[in-house]
């Protein structure tokens, strides 16, 4: 009897449980060791649709290759690889 | 002290042909009379930029990669900045993995080209 009451209490939708995927680093795992910055192709997977860097907390990049990044990306903005300032880049 | 860099430089698209190859012969008689070794060279030729410069939005490309002196990095930037067909230029010390990635990437594509010769 205790039984079939606990049984009873069900749910309209399935209740999702959030897995969070974990973040990694690319580099890390890919063993990349130097960034082109004549790549843009490459460097476009770390901007934003305005051409900003996006934050390590998004991209999941090690604070390592995080600056490695950033200078890739700044070096790129100056030889007019990639744009400072740019409007639906993606 | 003697280390390898890459100089990125960029002229304006107004030149001719050969106005241009007299530009990038230039930069490389300057280096070569300046002790240094040129290791690679390549030209992107005329590409577009990211945004205009100097109210230009193309340019010409072009890459040299050398070893020399710390010193006469200095002396090439100033030569490219006097130098008015110069619009942007770009120099790179690099690091081991910079030559390593270089080299791997330069063998990957004769391997590429020796391919696409057999396949003839």
């Amino acid at each position: 009897m205790a039984n079939q009451q606990s049984s009873e209490i069900r749910y309209l939708a399935p209740i999702t449980v959030d897995i969070k995927k974990k973040k990694y680093c690319r580099f890390k795992k890919a063993g990349i060791k130097y960034i082109d910055y004549k790549d843009a192709n490459f460097l476009l997977k770390f901007v934003n649709e305005q051409g900003k860097i996006l934050p390590r907390r998004i991209t999941g990049t090690s604070v390592k290759y995080q600056r490695k990044v950033a200078k890739a990306i700044k070096r790129a903005r100056h030889l007019a690889i990639m744009p400072y300032v740019a409007d639906l880049l993606k | 002290m003697l280390r390898q860099y890459e100089t990125v430089f960029i002229m304006t698209p107004v030149l001719s042909e050969e106005q241009m190859k007299e530009a990038v012969s230039k930069f490389q008689d300057y280096l070569k009379k300046k002790g240094a070794e040129i290791v690679f060279e390549d030209q992107w030729g005329l590409r577009k930029m990211a945004y205009p410069i100097q109210k230009k939005s193309t340019g010409f490309y072009h890459l040299i990669e050398f070893k020399a002196e710390t010193q006469l990095v200095k002396e090439l930037e100033l030569e490219m900045k006097r130098d008015e067909r110069v619009i942007r230029f770009l120099t790179v010390a690099m690091d081991k993995h910079a030559i390593a990635y270089n080299e791997k990437k330069r063998r990957e594509k004769e391997a590429a080209k020796e391919a696409e010769e057999e396949n003839k």
